[in-house]
């Protein structure tokens, strides 16, 4: 019925099917154009020219370095509101950092994942922390059985619970991958990004066997009241959109010979912090004392990061 | 017909039309993607904030002022109103002193409410019957409050050589003591003397990213139909 009346409309006026068609799909194609070409009107709305062209994070000079820290905060001055002050700290000569953790006396209450929330400016609606507390069943080291998703009271007398974050590596298989080098390892054993530098491709999250990077999914949103104003160019800056981030051992804080803000948390003391090539260090008298591991030992990834258990 | 073979028809306005709404449509969601991520990250933020933990007994590390001498709360007030506090002495000065005291004799006269549970000790195992204002070592000499750590390190050595080398209890400030200054929590600040057990607490801060709630999934399913992917 509508065919016919549609060739004999047609006929009468002129217009073919082929004619009709045409137009449709100059239309669509006009369309899908506008669409494809959209990622880069969003690209001009938030990276500048100079963002665009910032070298690697290796290659900057000082004076590169001051522009860029600048700009950095003036671009969160403007998206978040808040007055931050973002330094670039260097590893201090001498130093290599070490973590142990006393899996004895951890209790499981988290304020360690909470405090890097809260220190390293991380995005509040997805309650993200580069620490994942796993509760364990006792007699076992499988992290794949750990459980993420327990609740109190804790610790339940059949479990132990075990804080799991970046182990910093010496052979760190995130590095590896990286397809740009937008990830290193830096003189003090702790292992960075580049934020800039990032295409985002995510290799790194496949190639951690500890699962201990995220990927920045949306623009972090932060009130700009709860901005960490203390910020580094390699750690707890806020993130752009699309890059992966990782702990550092709050290097902004650590490189300053501060305590991390995880340890700071810490009620029971089970973490403990410092300097590994330093004999008297405390560090090293757990690691010569204690009955110390690694995570998963096995994969040579030779982690900074140790566990123990008391006597 | 031109050489183009389209002409002006009937139908044309009614293409035109479409067309324009498409490629307006086109345009408003493209308009619509470049300004949603270019919204200031304080906007609407208020509802979405990390929500407050669940207020637990847990004793926190804290930047605390050193051990003050205990003193106990009596019903008088002073001529400001303010409550009126009684050294120990005060009031033990006058009483005999009750060895038995303890594990299964709790006073209840006075300090009602105590919970007690610390092993086999009784009161005056650490209190100094002969001065109350101290507290009494194993070897019946007298020690400051302020000295309180000496006291429990006559029994819990191991965990007296972990905290001499950093590795129990919390601590805030430096781990580079050329750098700067470290404090750090004493037994008494954590445990409570009384009934020195750590508390259960409740965890705070929920894991809410993509690994956490996919496992979340994965186990409602299973604790839904246990028997799903095991005996197909």
């Amino acid at each position: 019925m509508i065919d016919r009346q549609n060739s004999s409309d047609s006929e009468s006026s002129g217009v073919t099917r082929r004619t009709a068609l045409k137009a449709v799909g100059a239309t669509l194609g006009a369309a899908a154009f506008a669409k494809a070409i959209s990622p880069l009107t969003e690209w001009a709305a938030h990276e500048s020219i100079d963002d665009f062209l910032q070298k690697h994070y290796r290659e900057l000079s000082p004076v590169d370095m001051a522009v860029v820290l600048e700009r950095i905060a003036q671009d969160t001055r403007e998206d978040y509101g808040a007055e931050v002050e973002v330094a670039d700290h260097r590893p201090q000569p001498g130093v290599k950092l070490g973590y142990a953790l006393n899996l004895s006396i951890c209790v499981g209450c988290r304020r360690c994942a909470q405090a890097c929330h809260v220190e390293n400016n991380h995005d509040r609606p997805s309650g993200n922390s580069y620490i994942r507390v796993l509760e364990m069943e006792k007699g076992s080291l499988d992290m794949a059985k750990g459980n993420v998703n327990y609740d109190g009271p804790v610790p339940k007398p059949d479990k132990f619970y075990m804080p799991v974050q970046c182990q910093q590596c010496d052979h760190p298989p995130c590095v590896d991958v990286c397809p740009v080098e937008a990830t290193w390892k830096e003189d003090d054993g702790i292992v960075v990004v580049d934020y800039n530098w990032c295409i985002g491709c995510r290799y790194c999250e496949a190639a951690c066997p500890y699962h201990a990077r995220r990927f920045n999914w949306t623009k972090p949103r932060i009130p700009a009241a709860e901005v960490n104003p203390h910020q580094s160019y390699l750690s707890n800056r806020i993130r752009p959109q699309g890059v992966m981030e990782k702990c550092t051992y709050c290097l902004h804080r650590t490189r300053d010979g501060r305590l991390p803000a995880c340890l700071e948390a810490c009620p029971t003391g089970a973490r403990v912090f410092g300097n590994l090539l330093d004999p008297e260090s405390e560090i090293r008298w757990v690691l010569a004392h204690k009955r110390v591991f690694v995570l998963k030992e096995e994969l040579g990834t030779k982690p900074s990061f140790f566990y123990f258990f008391d006597e | 017909m031109n050489p183009s073979g389209f002409r002006f028809t009937r139908l044309t306005p009614a293409l035109v039309v479409v067309g324009l709404v498409w490629i307006a449509g086109g345009m408003w969601l493209l308009a619509q993607e470049a300004r949603s991520p270019a919204q200031p990250g304080g906007g609407h933020m208020a509802e979405t904030s990390t929500p407050r933990a669940q207020p637990s007994e847990l004793r926190l590390p804290m930047r605390s002022a050193g051990v003050a001498q205990p003193r106990v709360l009596t019903d008088e007030f002073d001529h400001h109103g303010d409550p009126v506090y009684a050294a120990c002495s005060t009031c033990h000065a006058t009483r005999e002193a009750n060895f038995k005291a303890g594990l299964d004799l709790l006073p209840t006269e006075f300090h009602q409410g105590l919970r007690y549970s610390h092993g086999e000790l009784n009161c005056l195992s650490c209190h100094n019957a002969d001065n109350y204002d101290t507290l009494r070592r194993a070897d019946g000499r007298a020690l400051d409050y302020q000295n309180v750590m000496a006291l429990c390190s006559q029994c819990h050595g191991p965990q007296t050589r972990d905290y001499n080398h950093g590795s129990h209890g919390g601590m805030v400030g430096f781990w580079d003591r050329a750098k700067g200054e470290r404090e750090r929590n004493r037994c008494i600040d954590c445990h409570d003397v009384h009934a020195p057990a750590y508390p259960r607490v409740n965890p705070v801060f929920p894991p809410r990213d993509r690994g956490a709630l996919e496992q979340l999934r994965r186990e409602q399913a299973h604790s839904a139909n246990p028997s799903s992917h095991r005996h197909d």
